[in-house]
């Protein structure tokens, strides 16, 4: 029987083992190495996953109309291109569109939301009743603006699940008052909890009001006579008629603001899938770049590998002569040496996989981020430290087999 | 039976050309006990190592029970020291940390055999050391530890023993035990023992010597 696989591993751990603070301080390198691909990725992929859990959240058949032309893969806010505003009379005329269920123009600003006990600065969004439409189940208890609110102008307020934490104590709004900007309204429905969007942001403070009482209270802008709202959030019928809504929606508002066939818009017709691909893309690129940067460190650990083995090489010059003497030949060495490192390395793989597990659950503990560890990030480690292993392995364990028995047997 | 023949050795130290073997030819039969002496620098420790398969002569032919080993390749070497050659060294040269019993096998490890723990056993047995199998080296005295290297070299049963100085580290009173028992070895197995050694009274147990002098039999 030649010598095979287990025996190997059994001399490689006794070798380990003879010089257990070098061993271990060898296989710190990689156990940082690959702690930190399992960590970084889990907190990349965690962070994707929830941006991805949050876009489809918001409504799978939404499509966002905003003013100006902006390149997607742009970072937000770099504008391009003529910009024209967009009105609430030209969304009230974005309504039976083919393909479009509902349309819901907004308006957006940040307001000091108080009452007796506390001040908050939140986003107030000024919707018509079709914003429960293109956002369904989102009202914890109480009711949602009603066309008669948006008609009349009512100081309404729906607040968001947080503001009752912050503003009431817990306690049940609906009833009561807050003022926002100054102005009396009066609270008469609770958002659902949209759970925490990771990153420190949050929905949960946003509150609504009727989008004519923004106008009149809250909102100044204006063109001519109209209202420009900020975006215009449009419903399609169903997944299907989301490409025929985008086009009579833009064919709609080209015809509205006057653009020149062949001219560019000077707005966005965007849906939903547009933004996830987007964002996607985004945190796609910031998981591997965080890899990246974690497995730099990993191959550090890997020189550091290669080094001690050297040593060791140099340290087991007779001990390598005598197996030569006594029948060993130069593939047995290789393997034994080979053997040694690869198992070094995956040593320190499944305790670095276990380090960035702790890690990642640390991180999802302290709530800034849900991280999750994927079965492929935990492959990707161990295999990328089993590679270490053999790469970096392979030049002192040929070193070893190379060695001379004659030679290698009188070294001193 | 091993049969050299017009054998030399050149090493290149730097730009100087250094002639460890200046043509040898010896015949050294089945069963004989040959000591091989000579002051150092004479080539006694090269002409083992060429007689062990450890190395290869840059010229001659060297035919070892009728098979050309001068031009074998290292794996081949390795092939043959293992079956037919048995190494006893000045320094015992065994593994630390690794138990006598795993020591003698090592050299099974690297052949095709089974029972491998059973042949070690015997082995550690015809050298007197049944009770000492599970020791380390570093629990074991200086002849303890020889007799262990000893059954290393006995466990391929192997047709050759070459010993380089074995007693070179020993007491004389430990030294003679140990002769002894490779009395017994080449006495009861009929093993070529071949010895280098550069004392007298070592030798003087061989049936056969031959002396060096700078790389010739004189």
């Amino acid at each position: 029987m030649r010598l095979n696989f287990s025996q190997n591993v059994r001399s490689a751990l006794r070798a380990l083992t003879a010089n257990k603070l070098r061993s271990g301080l060898t296989m710190l390198g990689i156990v940082i190495g690959v702690g930190a691909v399992v960590a970084l990725l889990s907190i990349g992929t965690g962070a994707q996953a929830s941006i991805t859990n949050r876009i489809q959240g918001i409504g799978a058949n939404l499509i966002t109309v905003f003013e100006g032309t902006r390149n997607q893969n742009a970072p937000s806010g770099a504008g391009g291109g003529a910009t024209a505003p967009l009105t609430y009379e030209e969304a009230q005329q974005l309504n039976g569109l083919p393909g479009v269920e509902a349309v819901a123009p907004q308006v957006q600003s940040r307001q000091p939301v108080k009452n007796a006990r506390k001040q908050e600065n939140v986003q107030v969004v000024g919707v018509t009743p079709d914003y429960s439409i293109a956002h369904p189940d989102q009202l914890d208890h109480g009711r949602f603006i009603s066309a008669s609110d948006v008609s009349g102008k009512s100081r309404i307020a729906v607040v968001g699940a947080q503001i009752v934490t912050d503003l009431f104590g817990g306690l049940d709004p609906v009833g009561k008052s807050v003022k926002i900007n100054g102005i009396l309204f009066q609270v008469v429905g609770v958002m659902k909890s949209q759970g925490s969007g990771g990153f420190g942001f949050s929905r949960d403070t946003t509150t609504y009001v009727p989008l004519t009482t923004a106008f009149a209270r809250l909102s100044r802008t204006r063109v001519g006579n109209e209202n420009t709202v900020s975006t215009i959030e449009v419903s399609a019928l169903n997944s299907d008629s989301i490409s025929t809504a985008m086009a009579s929606i833009t064919d709609k508002l080209a015809v509205l603001h006057k653009i020149k066939s062949g001219a560019a818009n000077d707005f966005t017709v965007q849906s939903q899938a547009d933004i996830l691909a987007a964002a996607t893309q985004v945190t796609g690129v910031l998981t591997i770049f965080l890899g990246a940067i974690a497995g730099i460190s990993l191959v550090v650990g890997g020189i550091g590998v290669m080094n001690i083995m050297l040593v060791s090489v140099t340290e087991r010059t007779r001990e390598i002569g005598l197996r030569k003497a006594v029948g060993a030949r130069r593939r047995d060495i290789l393997y034994q040496f080979l053997t040694e490192t690869i198992t070094l390395s995956l040593l320190g793989g499944i305790i670095g996989i276990l380090v960035g597990a702790g890690i990642s659950a640390l991180v999802n503990a302290s709530g800034t981020i849900a991280t999750v560890v994927s079965a492929q990030s935990v492959f990707l480690a161990f295999g990328f430290s089993a590679a270490v292993g053999i790469f970096f392995g392979i030049y002192p364990a040929n070193r070893a087999a190379g060695l001379k028995p004659i030679e290698a047997l009188r070294y001193e | 039976m091993i049969e050299i023949e017009n054998i030399t050795k050149v090493y290149q130290m730097g730009e100087m050309e250094v002639r460890a073997l200046n043509g040898i030819s010896l015949k050294i039969e089945d069963g004989e006990w040959t000591a091989i002496m000579g002051p150092s620098g004479s080539g006694k420790s090269t002409l083992m190592a060429i007689i062990g398969c450890l190395d290869s002569p840059t010229d001659g032919s060297y035919r070892l029970d009728g098979t050309d080993v001068a031009k074998m390749s290292d794996d081949e070497l390795a092939a043959v020291r293992n079956k037919k050659i048995g190494f006893v060294f000045q320094q015992f040269n065994l593994l630390a940390r690794t138990s006598a019993l795993e020591n003698v096998e090592l050299p099974l490890l690297y052949s095709s055999g089974n029972h491998r723990a059973d042949r070690a056993k015997a082995a550690l047995e015809a050298v007197g050391l049944a009770d000492r199998m599970k020791h380390h080296p570093n629990e074991l005295s200086g002849g303890q530890q020889q007799r262990v290297a000893i059954a290393r070299a006995l466990v391929t049963e192997p047709s050759i023993i070459l010993a380089d100085e074995p007693t070179g580290n020993l007491d004389s009173k430990t030294s003679a035990e140990i002769m002894k028992l490779f009395s017994e070895l080449h006495s009861t197995r009929g093993i070529t023992v071949i010895f280098v050694t550069h004392d007298p009274t070592i030798a003087a147990n061989a049936h056969r010597v031959i002396h060096l002098m700078d790389g010739v039999v004189v």
